[in-house]
Order: structure tokens, then sequence, then C-alpha cells
């Protein structure tokens, strides 16, 4: 049948709108309407089993022992005493498990259980399997381990500066995990065109996913030697490639079915040890074995929000337009490494995609601390960048006495182009997200013009909507759909795609329903299951609705492609004359003739064979040439603005935040109710770190969790949520399915800055650090009072010893992406 | 563990006359999830921090997590699996599914029932009252604006009145 594997990418104009069998978006029947979701009524039940909700027949359970020192060695680790308790069947430590892994190829710095060292409090030792959870957590009490402390390195400062010990053998110098140094044009020349040049220092703190799920798996050794592991992951790819490699078993043996997830937001990309280890103790004692994490666990887990502390040099002329950008970011990446290499790329990647930013320049370092380790959360190292350059272009249009929204509107990057740091930036919609949110707002009336206490603040972003690169260097599609079509006229869509909450499952379906003509709650959805389903990278980097959305209409396009020539023929009707809708396929010139889609399924299979087809998906390839280009680049780009309302309580320093204003380029619905969810939610999330969420650490040479819990962990409930009022910019962008882009993680970026932009906007203090809490204000508030500098923020960043800088000539440069050849210097 | 003896208990689950027995110093939480099999109530800190584990313990919310089950005892508890009848959804479940008010839907069930305790008290809930009502409760998707759109389409379909959501819910302000 139909098995083109698609390899050529998608260079065929706007997907699913152009081309044979095309549709206008006037004819669109499911794509751009309020459907519920496919799984909606499931979740609203209590039907829907998130990996806890599973139980298997003779199931064990599993506890993990974690490290309560933040850096030691293993001296020795005597598990007799918990295998002696009744009812316990397995305990296995480091040395079973002793294969390293890791979610980058760079950084397969993890082991299942520790094996010779601990490097954070939290860091996973041993682990038991045992009839009951009370039972196990018993046993696990019994495990007695012995450890030599070393010294802990509790801040980035201190990474830098330590060269023993090292919390790991390798990266590129002390505790400094990585450094880049990328440099696109002349930068001298550029601060020479400058009116004004100003140079600020942010820190954004650290912060925590927080699923309301708590992460958690169940592994089936079966009798045929097979494994299955069911667990709550945003990437089962991923955890299938580190299950053969730490279990040291074939892939062809391990299933890996990601169990709806109860909240991601990145927390849930990594492989876990968790997940390795209920493998390894479902081998050893043949039955299931089942892990749930606490709620004290899933913050040691982390992978979250990295604490980066930031200075922005920036060079701008009268007019508010940007001659040069010198950015640094230091990132305090906790104890392993995890997307940590990819998270450094990102807090240099983006700042060039909203305004014209002619030459630039970007250095980064990670530093490993003993913390647990931080990776990848909504906005992947693009909100703490995108905080410190909003806020640094509001100070900038203060000192121009220019409006910061108009300041900001006339230097937009133009579609079509490429970058400085050659990003090729396709539809851009933000000049209209300005204007949506200034009328919205009334901002002309509100900016500069409330009482003191109360401030408007405007901020811009965008996202990528997926990665341009595979995590791992191949050159095979990002996202595979499969599809099945049964003679009943059921179908079937399968894709490696994991549903987070965000309706990645629902997209599916309407995509094919929109191109076969059929209900979207006709089709039946299997996803994320690594026997079942095509390989889909996984939810991260809001790649999905445009990847797997690419390639479901592929393979959609294909299945209808063969009904058509099956019907043409029976019903003796040019092929291009048949149409899909309403599970009919009918000649659009004489509507009543036509067969049903069953039909046209019976028809088909009659002439074909059994009906199946597949598609998939290449993101265009990237036009930088150069050694880091792989970060940044996506087939599209959305943007979001938002404008904020704070009220600023000057006695007890507390910051209100009564509405906020934000426009959103989505490129186009693919459900509208769906997007104003994620937009709605983004704010939500943006609000919390603004205002008061924070991973921060206490005593013990600052490394242990100050409050791991929901309690403490200080997150918005309904009494601290904002009115959102929305508005969404459809400019249709040619890579994305129906021209949609992503919409799960850009529309939290402006929101931080805003906010902070607010603040000023209300008190006239700048708050160059997020969050934005009341005793920082009460601070800047006082250093107002007496005359000091009116902000709270940090006053430097370390100097450390830089690479020599990649230089790349810019496109107006005339550069062609490759790195320069470096010159000798001889002194 | 073998000396542990079961706590035995009646108690109405759901509308219906229910017999359990159970590990004593068991949570109301895992009765239901590990005794009872009724995994739709979630946990999510098993502290009384989220609300994700709420039930309705004779009409009124209860965090499950933090109720013993032997408390049930003669109780009328009701799970989110009772709040469908043969009929069909309940209107909160149905506003929800509609609204997309249940993203991951792991905190779904806790809301229905403590937006189900607030109906039942008060027909026509301003959104303030909402607010108020749902505050215990944590959603890490949605931002809560869909939920309270949803709990104002139920009270409205419970009062009988036709209502739906203003276009700026669904399509975003022009």
């Amino acid at each position: 049948m139909a098995t083109n594997n698609g390899h050529e990418g998608n260079g065929r104009g706007r997907a699913g709108l152009d081309g044979e069998g095309a549709k206008t978006p006037q004819d669109l029947k499911v794509v751009g309407k309020p459907f519920r979701k496919v799984d909606a009524r499931s979740k609203c039940v209590g039907a829907t089993k998130f990996a806890d909700d599973i139980s298997l027949p003779r199931m064990l359970y599993c506890k993990i022992l974690r490290s309560h020192v933040p850096h030691a060695r293993i001296k020795s680790i005597d598990c007799s005493k918990a295998l002696a308790l009744p009812g316990v069947h397995a305990c296995i430590t480091g040395k079973d498990l002793p294969v390293p892994y890791g979610i980058l190829p760079v950084s397969q710095d993890e082991t299942a259980l520790c094996v010779e060292k601990v490097r954070f409090i939290g860091d996973p030792v041993a682990a038991v399997a045992a009839v009951d959870e009370d039972t196990a957590f018993d046993a696990m009490n019994l495990i007695e381990v012995e450890y030599e402390p070393l010294a802990a390195v509790a801040t980035i400062e201190e990474a830098v500066e330590t060269s023993e010990p090292r919390i790991h053998e390798y990266g590129d110098y002390n505790n400094v995990h990585k450094t880049v140094h990328l440099e696109f044009g002349d930068m001298d020349e550029g601060f020479g065109e400058a009116d004004v040049v100003r140079e600020d220092t942010f820190f954004y703190e650290g912060n925590t996913h927080l699923p309301m799920e708590q992460h958690a798996a169940v592994a089936h050794f079966d009798a045929d030697g097979k494994i299955t592991l069911w667990s709550s992951t945003q990437t089962p790819h991923y955890v299938h490639r580190a299950l053969a490699k730490t279990l040291q078993m074939p892939a062809a043996h391990i299933r890996v079915i990601a169990t709806p997830n109860g909240g991601g937001f990145g927390g849930k990309s990594d492989p876990f040890n968790h997940e390795i280890v209920v493998c390894e103790l479902s081998r050893r004692t043949k039955r299931p074995v089942k892990v749930t994490l606490t709620r004290e666990e899933v913050f040691y887990c982390h992978r979250g929000r990295h604490p980066v502390l930031m200075k922005s040099r920036i060079g701008v002329k009268k007019d508010g337009s940007i001659t040069a950008l010198d950015f640094q970011s230091f990132l305090d990446g906790g104890a392993y490494g995890s997307y940590g290499v990819a998270s450094t790329f990102y807090t240099g990647a983006l700042q060039t995609v909203t305004y014209d930013v002619p030459r630039y320049r970007f250095r980064g370092l990670r530093a490993f601390t003993n913390k647990p380790p931080c990776g990848p959360k909504r906005g992947h190292g693009t909100p703490q960048p995108r905080f410190a350059l909003e806020v640094q272009l509001d100070k900038v249009a203060e000192e121009l006495k220019l409006d910061p929204a108009e300041m900001r509107l006339k230097h937009l990057v133009k579609p079509d182009t490429v970058t400085a740091n050659y990003l090729r930036v396709g539809s851009i919609g933000l000049g209209a997200c300005i204007e949506k949110v200034v009328e919205g707002s009334d901002w002309k009336n509100k900016f500069k013009k409330l009482p003191e206490g109360r401030g408007f603040g405007i901020a811009c972003s965008s996202y990528i909507c997926g990665a341009g690169l595979p995590i791992y260097w191949n050159s095979m599609p990002h996202s595979g759909v499969q599809l099945r079509l049964d003679r009943q006229g059921g179908v079937c869509v399968q894709c490696g795609s994991t549903d987070i909450g965000q309706g990645s499952d629902s997209v599916l379906a309407y995509v094919v329903a929109e191109i076969l003509g059929i209900d979207p709650f006709d089709i039946r959805v299997v996803t994320a299951d690594t026997d079942l389903t095509p390989v889909d990278l996984g939810s991260y980097s809001s790649r999905v609705t445009l990847m797997t959305g690419n390639a479901a209409i592929q393979a959609a396009e294909r299945a209808r492609e063969l009904l058509a020539k099956a019907v043409a023929e029976k019903l003796s009707v040019p092929v291009d004359n048949l149409s899909f809708a309403e599970r009919r396929v009918f000649d659009v010139e004489n509507p009543e003739v036509g067969v049903s889609f069953a039909e046209a399924v019976v028809l088909a299979e009659s002439k074909f064979g059994t009906i199946g087809t597949v598609g998939s998906y290449v993101p265009p390839r990237a036009p930088g040439r150069f050694k880091g280009a792989g970060v940044g680049p996506s087939p599209a780009y959305s943007y979001s603005v938002a404008v904020a309302e704070v009220e600023v309580d000057v006695e007890t320093g507390y910051v209100n935040v009564p509405r906020i204003w934000v426009a959103h380029d989505i490129g186009k619905s693919i459900n509208p109710m769906l997007v104003m969810g994620q937009v709605e939610g983004s704010i939500y999330m943006g609000l919390g770190e603004a205002l008061m969420e924070e991973m921060v650490y206490r005593e013990n040479r600052n490394v242990v969790h100050k409050f791991p819990s929901l309690l403490e962990y200080k997150s918005p409930t309904t009494l601290e949520m904002c009115d959102v009022f929305t508005y969404l910019v459809e400019d249709a962008d040619p890579n994305g399915p129906f021209g949609a882009k992503e919409v799960g993680q850009g529309p939290l970026l402006p929101v931080m800055p805003a906010i902070a932009n607010a603040v000023y906007d209300a008190v006239g203090v700048r708050i160059d650090e997020v969050p934005i809490t009341p005793e920082k204000v009460l601070a800047a508030l006082r250093a107002k009072r007496q005359g000091k500098d009116a902000r709270f923020g940090p006053t430097r960043v370390p100097s450390p010893d830089w690479p020599d800088p990649l230089k790349v000539l810019t496109p107006a440069e005339g550069g062609d992406g490759k790195e320069m050849p470096r010159v000798a210097v001889h002194s | 563990m073998t000396d542990r003896q079961k706590a035995h208990i009646r108690f109405t689950l759901n509308g219906e006359e229910t017999e359990v027995a159970f590990a004593p110093h068991k949570t109301l939480l895992e009765v239901l999830r590990e005794d009872l099999n009724l995994t739709g109530t979630k946990h999510g800190c098993e502290l009384g921090e989220c609300g994700t584990c709420a039930v309705l313990v004779d009409g009124r919310s209860v965090l499950s997590c933090l109720m013993l089950g032997l408390d049930a005892e003669d109780r009328r508890v009701e799970t989110v699996e009772g709040m469908a009848t043969e009929e069909g959804l309940h209107p909160l479940q149905e506003t929800f599914a509609d609204t997309g008010a249940a993203q991951c839907g792991y905190c779904t069930p806790g809301f229905l029932l403590v937006a189900k305790e607030l109906l039942a008290q008060n027909a026509s809930p301003t959104r303030e009252e909402i607010k108020e009502a749902l505050s215990g409760n944590l959603c890490r998707c949605t931002g809560y604006v869909k939920i309270y759109e949803a709990v104002e389409l139920a009270a409205a379909r419970l009062r009988g009145e036709e209502l739906e959501l203003p276009r700026e819910s669904v399509y975003g302000y022009e």
C-alpha cells in the first residue's frame, strides 16, 4: 500500500490548505471549531487511567532510598536487614544498574541508582520491592548506607571557582559544565552606532513544574521475557532508548506506554531513574512492580527552570532601534546534565526573533551544583533571557522618552527573514499582537497615567514550534503517523505523541477527520505506545501540533487518495471532483452521487488490499552551519504580547495583578477552545513565576530544599489568579498544519517582564529579579526613599574564563552561516 | 507485616450499600483507590494541600487524604464515579468537557465534587463566590478560567436556563 516514508520534508506550501484536494478556510468542517477533546468525557467521569491507577495481579511496590547528604562518596550499602523483612522480594543498588544514561548524548551522567557518589539531597541510592507500600517503606528505612562526605558546591560562583571536589569528572573546567561563546557580526561597530548603551543585570530564580500528578510507573517483565513499562512520561521514545541502554536489553524486547500525563510542563521529559528501577525490580522478581513518587520526591526529580543570572549590554539609537546586543547568562544547573546544554543555548537563542538585532553576542555558562538537577520547564531556557530583555527595553524606552509599546512596534523582525544568529523567521504576527493588547487594555490612557500604586506594563516574546533538530543526531522523521482504515469504516490513527493535557490526541483526530470528511469522534486514537505507534519524539518544545499535525495530514491525504481512486472508478467520476465530507465521498458537482465513507473504504480495500497509510514530518533545514546552530531553529515561531495591570501596596510590598491582556499569534487555531485554555494556563503559570514560585534552598551550605511540599511551595490559587483578556491573532504559517503554530508555552513568556514593568510604572522601583516578592519590593522602595538606586536585583556577574568566540558573519554582512576561520593571535 | 488486623466498615458509596475491609490506618483516599478500586479520586500531596482528593461525605466536601477510612462508617460518600447516572453525565461533567475545563484531567474529579457541593448550596453563585468555593483546589493547567465558566454554565443548566459561553471565551476578543 501507500508506504512512501515521506523523507522529503515539508516543502509543499501551507499544509492541508494548498495543493491537491485543497480546502479553503471556509470549507473547514472540523479545524477551527471548538470541539470537545476526544478524551474529555473520560476525564470528567474519572475513567482516565493515569499511571498510578494501574494495578496488576501479584504487583509489588517499590520505594527508593534517597541521599540525605548533598555530596558524598558511598562507602558501603547494606541491604541485608531490608531483605530479611517479611514481604520484601528484592533490594537493588547502583551496582545492579551501573550503565549511565541521560537525555542528551553529551550528558550521559546519571545512573539509575548512585554507584560511587551521591550528588544532591534526593539522589537515589537503593530500591526495594515488597508486597505492599508500607512494607516497602519499612524495608527502605532498614537499608544502611555509609557515606564519606565531600564539600558541597552551592552556587554558580562557587562552581566557577572550585576545582576540587568536582561533582562530575567531565565538563569544561572546575565545576563548570558548559560554556558557550558565539559572536554574530561586528560588535564594536554595533555599539559605535548606538546613541545609548545600557548594561543591566538580572536574576531569574529557579522554579518547578508542580504537575498535580506525581510521577508513577509500573513495569511488567512478562512470561515471554519482555518488559512493558507504563509511565507518566512526556517522552516514551527517549525512555525506550534509555531502558534498552541501562537494562542492556534489546529495544525490541521493551515496550513503553506513556499513560495520560496528569500535567507535565517539561517535568516528565527526562528518562527517570525510577522508571529504570522498576523495570529491573520486575526483571528480578518476575512480578509487576509499581512506583509512585511522593510529592516530596517530585521536588527532587525537578528538571525545572534553571536559576539564571544575566547581564545584558544593549546599544540603541534614539528611535529605539537596537544596534547591538551582548548577552551573558549563568545557569545553576544542579547536580546532573539533563537537558542543560540545550537550556544553556536556549538562554541565548531567541533574543533575536522579535525585534531586529543586527549584531549579537552570546556567552553562556552552566554550572554543576549539589542541588536537584534543572532541565526544561514550559518555555525552556527562554523566560529568563526574555525577562531580562523586555525589562531592559522598558528602561531603554524610559531613557529615550519613548512609549515602550510603540518603540517595540517600530523595530519588529520582518517576515521571511534570517536573523543575525541564523534563525529563519517565517510568519510574524507580533505587530498585530501589540496593537490588540494596546487597544484592548486602553494602554494609552493607563500607562504612566494611573495614580501611585497602580501601574501598567507591556512585554513581548516568541517561542519555537518544535526544535529543528532531534535530541540525538539522526536523519529520520521527528514525527510519524500511521492510519489504519477498516472495512466497517473505522479509522485508527496511531502516533507516538503523548497527551499531557494539551489535547494532542484530539489534534490528531481533528486533522484526520477534516481530511477524510468524517467526525473526529469516529476516530480511534492510539498514541504513545512504542509497540503500536510510529515514533514521535515527545511532548516538548511545543512541537506536537505542528509536527504530528503535518504527519497526520500526509497520512490522511494518502488514504484519501486511495479512497478517491476507488470511488472515482465506481462512480465514473473524475477523482478531482470528489469531496469528502459528512461521512460521505461524493461528486461536488452532483452531491447526490456518492457513497458513504464506509463504502468508500470497502471499494478501496477491494481494489488495493488492506488500507493503511503513513505520514511523517521532518523540519526544514536551518540556515546556520556553525557549531551551536542546532538550538533555536524551528519550522515556525509563535509570538505573544502581554499587558499587565498591577496594584502595589507600598506598606506591605504586596503586588496584586488584577488583569492581564494577552495576544497570541497562533497561526491558525486547530481548536480555538483548546488554544484559549493553553493561553489562560500559560498566563496562570507565568503569574506564579512572576510573584511567588521559587525552588529555594537553606542551611547545610544552602543545598537543602526549603519547602518540598505543595503547601509551602506557593502557587496561585483561584484567589490569586488574575482576569485574562485573550486575543488570538491568526497569521497562518506555511509550515504549520492548516497554518497552525504553537500555544502551549509562548504565552507564558511575556507575563513576568510585563508585571515587572508594571511594578515600575506603579511605584517607580525596578525589580530586576523573579519572583517579585513583597520583601524585594519593600527593599527597593526603601532604597528609593533613601535616594539610592531604586531597584532590587543583582549588581554583578562572575567573570569566568570564556572560550574564544565562535564568530559568524551575519546575513547582512554577507555571511553564509558558517564559522569564520579562527585567526591565531601571536603576542 | 503479618499481624495487621483488618478493619471492616459499611457505608453508602455512590448510593450503594458497601462493605469493605482494609488496614485500619488507611485513609479514605487509600481505601477508595486501593481497596475499592475507584481510582477516579486522585492524590496530589496526601497532606491536605491541593484538593485533588476531594470527595463528598454526607454532601460536604472532604479531603479524603486527611480522613481515616474508619471514619466513613455509616456515612454517605460520593466520588466522581457516582456523579453520572443512567440518564447521563451530571451537568458539571458535561460543561467541564465542553469548555475544556479538564486539560490533563487530574485535578478534575476534586473540582467537580467541590463545585457540586457549591451548586447544592447556591444555585446562582457569582464568579467571586465560585472562586472562593474552589480556592482549596489547585489546577496547574487551566488558570481556572475555563473551570469558572464550566461551573457557571452548569449552574444555569441546573436552573433550567439556556446559557452559552460568550464568543470571547471560545475565540478570544476581536
